[in-house]
């Protein structure tokens, strides 16, 4: 086990390396969050929608946030694992002396500080640039950190789950962001997740990112804005149980399909 | 006990029987090359004994250890060169190396690896930006980072211009006085005749020849093939007897005999015709 955990960190920094350094993958695994609050805030300036003075750009953080639990966890380990088999990185490893156990804690070590990384550089250009109000209680850092932590958890099981999809490295991203981006708009990221149609609230309620982005609107908006939620409540159970259902579902599904190889070798 | 011990092998994919029976020892100590032509089951028998596939049947032992099961400190005395990897790029030389030092409890020295490697002077470079030759000699880096007892290297100069294979040449053989074991699969049949005690040809997934590079299929009591020019028309005659056949010529012709050359059947020579009888088979 002190094996798994040593060799997991030497993982966790090499992944992190690769990670800063693939243009694209520093693009839009982590640079994306940004970029949006930017673009976003920006054009809607202090524009309020419409109760408790709340801005565009504070209740738009709080999906970018989200976003960025999906970014740096599903979308990027979905997109790498399968470029990773077809480049070799995969067979390399295979033949070290190295429990398979620290391949997967490099992931969740590389997907972890990405992320911590990530939301620093989003919390700092928000409160300098657009005004955003951090957490006003330690009850909601609390929350931050808890969602955050079963975000990533099970996102990246479904990450490494959804590896054996694209039957290519090359084409990967083509199937992984669309489904990041459907489950973005369908989700209240960049709309008002209750002025979506019902079906469309319905949809996006069966998925971690919906939960994700309202349990976020709880950590960074103030009590009143509840009301504007589907429930009228910030339904934070609900949010865990999803959570949860999905991280248990996400390591089942991950432990059966997760493939070292390409189909048919 | 011989450092790879291979009976009676078996694996096929489909109807496809891509090693049908392969039998062979390579001791300690030596370099055994694989040769033969592609899609002769080569890499599949490479592969079976670096833990990476499964036989259907036969025996195998690497260092002792049968290699369905080996554990990881079986695979710290392996070093294995896979064909074409195309993994790393975005890391430096210098940096791939030394994080692959750590998975090791007594790895060699990063920077004389590197150096031995001949990628001194590329160890600041990103890997991407590499050649062919030079990425494959990382791969080799990275191969023997480990110090192994024995070295797998799959085609290890493809892409190699002369000097830069006659470099790599030179650092398998510094292993090798070190005690290193080799299995060595190739293309180039120089390469195996530099490097390989013995050599094992293998077509449709058998081996049809085994013997040392110098004796294999008879190699050494071959015929001589011995060509001259008389009246402008080029002649060649094989023979057993070249010493009789040059003395006849002396005797015919007055002073030099024109563009008179005597050869030996080349190992490259020996190997075709060994591929082309088993293709009469």
């Amino acid at each position: 086990m002190n094996r798994s955990l040593r060799l997991g960190r030497l993982r966790a920094g090499i992944e992190l390396k690769q990670f800063f350094r693939d243009r694209e993958s520093a693009l839009f695994n982590f640079m994306l969050p940004m970029i949006l609050l930017i673009i976003f805030a920006s054009v809607f300036a202090n524009q309020l929608i419409g109760f408790e003075q709340v801005t565009f750009a504070q209740y738009f953080l709080a999906g970018m946030i989200a976003s960025g639990i999906l970014y740096t966890s599903f979308q990027n380990l979905a997109i790498a694992i399968p470029m990773e088999r077809d480049d070799g990185t995969l067979k390399r490893l295979e033949g070290l002396p190295m429990p398979k156990a620290s391949y997967f804690i490099g992931k969740a070590g590389m997907v972890f500080t990405a992320y911590a990384a990530q939301i620093a550089i989003l919390l700092i250009v928000g409160v300098l640039f657009y005004g955003i109000d951090l957490p006003s209680t330690p009850y909601r850092w609390f929350t931050f950190i808890w969602v955050s932590v079963l975000g990533l958890l099970s996102c990246t099981l479904l990450g490494l789950a959804f590896s054996v999809v694209p039957k290519q490295g090359r084409g990967a991203s083509a199937i992984v962001a669309p489904i990041v981006l459907i489950l973005q708009f369908t989700s209240g990221v960049f709309f008002v997740f209750t002025q979506l149609p019902t079906w469309m609230q319905n949809f996006a309620s069966f998925f971690p990112l919906k939960w994700l982005t309202q349990a976020m609107r709880y950590v960074f908006l103030p009590d009143g804005a509840q009301v504007v939620e589907a429930s009228g409540t910030w339904d934070l159970g609900m949010c865990a149980l999803v959570l949860g259902a999905w991280t248990i579902a996400g390591f089942l599904l991950a432990l059966k399909v997760f493939r070292w190889s390409a189909r048919g070798q | 006990m011989p450092a790879i011990e291979v009976r009676d092998l078996h694996k096929a994919y489909g109807d496809v029987e891509a090693v049908a029976g392969v039998s062979f020892d390579v001791e300690q100590g030596e370099c055994l090359a694989l040769l033969g032509p592609n899609g002769a089951g080569k890499t599949t028998t490479t592969e079976i004994l670096e833990g990476y596939r499964k036989s259907d049947s036969g025996y195998a032992r690497v260092l002792g250890v049968d290699p369905g099961r080996g554990d990881q400190d079986w695979k710290a005395r392996l070093g294995i060169v896979l064909q074409s990897d195309r993994d790393l790029g975005d890391l430096t030389v210098s940096e791939a190396v030394h994080h692959f030092a750590g998975y090791f409890d007594n790895p060699r020295d990063p920077d004389e690896v590197i150096h031995a490697v001949g990628l001194a002077e590329k160890a600041g470079a990103r890997n991407s930006k590499l050649s062919g030759g030079q990425r494959r000699r990382l791969d080799v880096a990275l191969g023997i980072i480990g110090s192994p007892e024995l070295l797998f290297l799959d085609e290890p100069t493809t892409g190699f211009d002369p000097a830069a294979r006659r470099e790599f040449w030179k650092l398998i053989e510094e292993l090798k006085a070190q005690g290193t074991t080799v299995l060595l699969t190739t293309h180039y049949l120089d390469e195996a005749e530099h490097l390989a005690d013995r050599v094992a040809v293998i077509a449709r997934g058998k081996i049809v020849a085994f013997d040392t590079p110098a004796q294999i299929g008879n190699r050494s009591e071959g015929t001589a093939i011995v060509s001259w020019i008389e009246n402008g028309i080029e002649h060649k005659e094989s023979t057993t007897t070249p010493t009789a056949l040059v003395n006849e010529l002396t005797a015919r012709f007055v002073g030099e005999v024109p563009r008179l050359a005597i050869h030996r059947p080349t190992l490259e020579d020996t190997y075709l015709s060994l591929l082309a009888k088993e293709n009469e088979l």
